[in-house]
């Protein structure tokens, strides 16, 4: 049992009711729209894989090329269902692999189908998608199997480790060494970039930029590879990947069918950061939650990228606001609390007076405020200078205030943070600090209990309070008002701004999601 | 003269400190190996003060030991860089101090390229290579255009937001398609509004920092360039720090002659 802190609970019932109320004119604005990508989502979970062979140099996957056509034919505001699985059940196209390669070729025509012809296409178009949702429900059972068989990791908080090489050849190694030195969660960082490709590269790939392509074939891969690993050492040994960026949907859908185990996934860090329309943003992660659900993916949040931006003390609070809207977010689309890692980091100058009781007052906030979630624990980044020595005592009391606080998934701090990609030697010296602190103070929490009133249950409050002014403020004025006047992150984001825009569709009357539908029927 | 040797707690003793990986398994052997390293690195005597095994097969060390080099530090030559590496509070202060509204600063990928991975780098929020990008320069206005911007189009742009200056980033090379863009890029601007057009910055992994007046922009930068170095760049172009009036100062005395060398 770890130290909890007695929050107000009017303060706690206050909080939660303003995050549900300013989350759901975008659940409503969600609900009204569907995007390129989503409609890809559908696609793939009906099965369609591969690239085009001819246009754009074989890079384009076919399921691109069919939305886009499908798009210029005859719109998708009905959605690339109905017209695909049309063509399909009129005979007009043998298969959905037939309906790719009339488009490549040219010879494809599309029609939005009325009458008997809608209904014959709607029942086609939901077979098709149930069979891929039923391969998502295997790899969970296969996983609930695995995680019988193997054993969950004997203690908490996971350790969660990083590999990134560019190269799925070279992670591999790499992420099974990791998992024979102790981490428990392995994460494949991605090519700096992919967030903003609007499609998914195919295939097992070998050069990326500080980061490794997130392909299908590259999480089957490295799912394998786990999967050896697990067996040899008795545990299982989780993949997470990311998911956030303009393909969240498509990703989560490879995901879900691949068999990975955690996915980040915010709510907005695609809008704050990367400046993808906020309404594309909305939509898609909806859409990509939902998967999550159902593929009993445990999801990770970014609130750790605003404190890298702005201060962690004056700003504390925006981190505690997004995790509320991040929960809220998360809850309509189906998520269970099991599943939401949401994301907080120890980034407090040390030069600060009384860093290290702030950084505990706010990761026990964050553990009381959630006490069923896995809260994901992010190392010292900001103030890691290259001063080697100094950053290893920090990732040291980082440490120690993840085990004293209860964190869930603690991502492991690096010594050479802002020096250079991890070596060989950083990620065992960076192990050896935490088995250090996890076998001298594991149980240290059992111990610690900040008094009522205290230092630490003061600040702990004052944030909460901060957290529910700021609140107030985002739901009388609106969410996307709110992120358009730059209330998160310091970045002004107007709703009608933004990379991924002119993928958004207003749904019409009669638009077919089939994915949406057997989903949200659970 | 101006020799030095390392300082470990007695002046001249040369100590030094150093940690290292060997692929070699954990034994004496390795201890061996890492001593052998050390001697030739100039760490003579050496001492192996910690091992431990990574795995079976890698061998971590800490090594002490007194290095036989000396440093001269006249010959130490110092790579001036044509301007100063400011903070981003130090450009946000001088933008601030010295313009007294946003700077306004606009990026696009020209042509048929669709990387825009250069120009966010430099300007998304996210940033790189840990320095977060222009957007996070509060006195900055900065606007992205994102991929295959018409160059008609980001002139009309640029005019309109009365950009100071104009970031473009070329990644694709195919036949010299980055340096076409980039000549068509300066002459479109030239044209359409003479000097009084914004500062042009072109960036990206093929691109020659010398061609820049050959191009016809004010400034190139090469791979590995960060947010830092470019917003440093544009205070330093843009708004060049204050210096006395000539005039009004005293010329400086000759130097004597002897100092010169």
């Amino acid at each position: 049992m770890s130290a909890r802190l007695t929050l107000d609970p009017a303060l706690v019932t206050r909080a939660r009711e303003l995050a549900a109320r300013a989350a759901q004119p975008v659940i409503d604005l969600a609900g009204q729209h569907t995007t390129v990508s989503v409609e890809r989502a559908v696609l793939r979970l009906a099965g369609l894989e591969g690239t085009d062979p001819v246009t754009g140099e074989g890079e384009i996957p076919w399921v691109n090329r069919v939305v886009d056509t499908v798009r210029e034919q005859v719109g998708l505001e009905h959605g690339v269902a109905l017209p695909v699985w049309d063509a399909i059940s009129s005979g007009r196209a043998g298969s959905l692999q037939d309906v790719a390669e009339q488009v490549g070729a040219g010879t494809a025509r599309f029609a939005v189908p009325t009458g008997g012809d809608a209904d014959r296409a709607r029942e086609a178009a939901l077979a098709a998608v149930g069979a891929g949702l039923g391969r998502v429900d295997d790899a969970r059972r296969r996983r609930e199997e695995l995680v019988a068989t193997h054993g969950d990791p004997p203690r908490r908080p996971w350790v969660y480790l990083i590999v990134a090489t560019g190269d799925i050849y070279e992670d591999i190694p790499q992420a099974q060494a990791a998992a024979r030195a102790g981490a428990d969660v392995i994460a494949v960082i991605r090519s700096t970039g992919q967030s903003l490709l609007d499609y998914v590269p195919e295939g097992a790939t070998r050069t990326g930029y500080a980061g490794t392509y997130a392909t299908q074939e590259n999480f089957r891969l490295m799912r394998a590879a786990l999967d050896e690993v697990s067996a040899e050492l008795g545990r299982y040994v989780r993949l997470t990947n990311y998911a956030s960026g303009l393909c969240m949907p498509e990703i989560a859908a490879l995901a879900g069918l691949e068999r990975l185990d955690m996915m980040l996934n915010d709510a907005m860090y695609g809008i704050l950061f990367r400046d993808i329309n906020p309404i594309r943003t909305f939509v898609d992660q909806r859409f990509s939650r939902m998967v999550h659900a159902r593929a009993g993916i445990i999801i990770n949040t970014g609130e750790d990228n605003y404190l890298t931006t702005a201060d962690a003390v004056d700003e504390a609070h925006t981190v505690t606001v997004s995790q509320l809207l991040n929960e809220r977010f998360a809850r309509e689309a189906g998520l269970e609390d099991w599943q939401l890692g949401l994301g907080h980091a120890f980034e407090i100058n040390p030069a600060v007076p009384e860093s290290f009781r702030l950084e505990l007052a706010h990761a026990m906030l964050a553990r009381s405020l959630f006490p069923d979630a896995p809260l994901k624990w992010m190392p010292p980044t900001k103030h890691m200078t290259g001063d080697v020595f100094g950053g290893y005592l920090l990732d040291g009391f980082f440490n120690l205030a993840g085990m004293l606080t209860g964190q869930s998934i603690l991502l492991v701090g690096m010594m050479t943070e802002a020096v250079v990609t991890p070596w060989l030697s950083d990620r065992d010296l960076a192990l050896r600090n935490v088995r250090y602190v996890l076998d001298a103070a594991g149980g240290l929490g059992e111990d610690f209990a900040p008094p009522p009133g205290g230092f630490i249950d003061t600040r702990a409050h004052t944030v909460l309070g901060e957290a529910v002014d700021l609140l107030e403020r985002i739901t009388a004025d609106g969410l996307l008002p709110s992120i358009a006047a730059g209330t998160f992150g310091i970045t002004k984001r107007p709703a009608d701004r933004g990379k991924g825009l002119d993928g958004v569709v207003v749904k019409a009357p009669g638009h077919l999601d089939p994915a949406t539908e057997l989903m949200e029927a659970r | 003269m101006t020799i030095v040797r390392p300082y470990g707690d007695t002046t001249g003793d040369g100590m030094v400190q150093t940690s290292f990986t060997l692929p070699v398994p954990p034994g004496p052997r390795a201890e061996g190996a890492a001593l052998q390293l050390a001697t030739k690195m100039g760490i003579a005597p050496a001492m192996v003060v910690h091992s431990h095994g990574i795995g079976t097969d890698f061998t971590f060390f800490v090594v002490y030991g007194s290095v036989s080099h000396l440093v001269d530090t006249d010959l130490v030559e110092v790579e001036e860089r044509a301007y100063p590496l400011l903070s981003p509070s130090e450009v946000n202060g001088a933008i601030k101090s010295r313009l007294h509204r946003k700077l306004v600063v606009m990026g696009a990928c020209i042509g048929t390229d669709a990387h825009t991975v250069g120009i966010d780098a430099i300007l998304n929020l996210k940033g790189f290579a840990g320095e977060k990008g222009l957007e996070y320069y509060r006195e900055m206005d900065v606007a992205n255009l994102g991929a295959q911007v018409t160059v008609p189009e980001l002139v009309g742009q640029a005019r309109a937001a009365r950009a100071d200056a104009v970031l473009v980033s070329q990644v694709v090379t195919q036949k010299d398609a980055h340096l076409r863009n980039t000549r068509e890029l300066a002459g479109a601007f030239r044209e359409a509004m003479g000097p009084e057009r914004p500062l042009l910055v072109v960036g990206g992994p093929r691109f020659d920092p010398a061609m820049a007046g050959e191009l016809g922009v004010d400034k190139v930068f090469g791979r590995g360039t960060t947010p830092g170095e470019v917003a440093s760049y544009l205070v330093s172009a843009l708004l060049p720090a204050p210096t006395p009036d000539p005039a009004l100062v005293p010329a400086p005395a000759p130097a004597p002659e002897e100092t010169a060398a």
